[in-house]
């Protein structure tokens, strides 16, 4: 047997696509879990890399927490959370932000260094208000390495969101756990394309949102 | 005090000798990505027109969740350690090829000439002169690699408890014990601190020129690249 088979297999018994279980409500739960984590996450470091980096102050503090945020183990953390806080959103949301700020933070702060200082300098030289330099000036610049950061966090989001059903939480992950515990290897191989799928679709909706966003002159430049 | 480190005997090992196989499943895949980016890089570095699909290649083999890596290669390779080292160095290839493909690139043009004025052939040329100038970029890479390959080893734990510490994970859920999933969390960040803080050490080691103070400003741009990843 070969995997496409079992890829086959899976997604032709139409079991797999209706109900509980079904691909449907699983591909629902995991997306839910990924935009929830992604939005906090966004929330909490897009303001202060923004803050951060225009001000640029406070570079080491957050390259020492971005490295500390790293080493911690992203699977380990989850069941610890799970077994500290029990069956609820908590335990699956802490680790996903944990694991997706620091990406987020370090691109943003290191994307408004990076900003080249002359247009700055003329944009408050004719009178912009600083806000406005952040926000129409730096932003638009910054935009292609801030949003390469989003996309790497969205990235290990899908990827550990997976992990999730292990302590016993749904989407796609319950495929290949539930799989793996049943010998049902067909489920465990659909499960893993179909999350490997959505890692690839959020690639690609990345580059797309970049190709709308980004203005025309920061990209030729790029 | 001994309690402490105190392991449910089906687990077959002690804690430390988990430490122990933890390091060697989360390094050598580690180890073997870089003797096979080395050449890879050099290639890219080489023939201009191949990188940029080769950078397409990695990153979309980057984004491929390790769960589903594993278990794709279970039909292969079975619940094994090699089912969790074989990802781990894809992983580490794909994080490492950039950085020595940026790194080799920095060497400034007139180095190289006058290498070549010293008679430098390309071999020892590469060996003598554009390695050791990129090793910074290489060991930032380096450091990326380690810190992750580290912290996806626990993950083996679901294919038949090759996860090394991440075992633990497993034993504290079924035993009730919460003491060995804190030995597991604990026990997985330190190493990842160690290996970056022998890592940092190691380039300090390998580029004795280079001041302390003001390698920050050279690692810097990289430091971007790598956390867009």
């Amino acid at each position: 047997m070969n995997v496409l088979n079992f890829i086959n297999a899976f997604f032709s018994d139409s079991a797999h696509w209706h109900g509980y279980d079904g691909i449907p409500t699983r591909l629902g739960e995991h997306l839910q879990y990924t935009l929830t984590a992604l939005g906090i996450a966004a929330a909490v470091g897009l303001p202060i890399g923004l803050l951060t980096g225009h001000t640029g102050r406070g570079g080491n503090t957050l390259a020492l927490i971005a490295t500390a945020a790293r080493a911690l183990p992203s699977f380990g953390l989850m069941v610890l959370m799970f077994i500290l806080l029990g069956l609820g959103m908590a335990p699956v949301m802490i680790p996903l932000v944990v694991l997706a700020v620091p990406p987020i933070l370090v691109t943003t702060y290191e994307a408004m260094r990076s900003v080249d200082p002359a247009p700055v300098d003329a944009a408050r030289g004719m009178g912009m208000a600083e806000s406005a330099v952040l926000f129409r000036v730096e932003l638009p610049v910054a935009l292609p390495l801030i949003l390469s950061g989003l996309r790497s966090a969205a990235i290990q989001i899908v990827s550990t969101a997976t992990i999730a059903a292990y302590v016993s939480f749904g989407g796609l992950g319950r495929y290949i756990i539930d799989g793996l515990y049943q010998r049902d290897y067909e489920k465990v191989v659909g499960g893993a394309t179909l999350v490997a799928a959505m890692a690839l679709t959020t690639l690609a909706l990345f580059w797309a949102v970049a190709r709308f966003t980004v203005s025309p002159g920061v990209r030729g430049r790029g | 005090m001994s309690e402490l480190f105190d392991m449910p005997s089906d687990l077959q090992n002690t804690y430390f000798g988990l430490v122990a196989l933890h390091l060697r499943e989360a390094l050598l895949p580690v180890l073997a990505g870089l003797l096979l980016a080395l050449p890879v890089a050099q290639l890219c570095v080489r023939v201009r027109w191949l990188y940029p699909p080769v950078l397409w290649v990695t990153t979309v083999l980057y984004a491929i969740p390790s769960l589903a890596f594993f278990v794709v290669l279970i039909d292969y390779t079975g619940l094994s350690e090699l089912t969790v080292m074989i990802p781990l160095a894809v992983y580490s290839l794909v994080v490492l090829v950039p950085a020595i493909v940026d790194g080799v690139r920095s060497v400034p043009q007139e180095t190289l000439a006058a290498a070549t004025a010293m008679g430098f052939g390309p071999v020892r040329r590469y060996l003598q002169v554009q390695l050791p100038i990129a090793a910074p970029a290489i060991i930032a890479g380096l450091r990326v690699a380690c810190v992750s390959s580290v912290s996806l080893v626990s993950v083996g734990m679901l294919i038949g408890n090759a996860g090394a510490l991440g075992n633990l994970l497993n034993s504290g859920m079924i035993y009730h014990q919460p003491r060995l999933i804190w030995l597991s969390v604990v026990g997985t960040a330190v190493l990842a601190i160690l290996v970056d803080a022998v890592l940092i050490g190691l380039r300090v080691l390998l580029t004795p020129w280079m001041p302390r103070g003001g390698t920050r400003e050279n690692t810097r741009p990289l430091a971007v690249k790598e956390a867009a990843r």
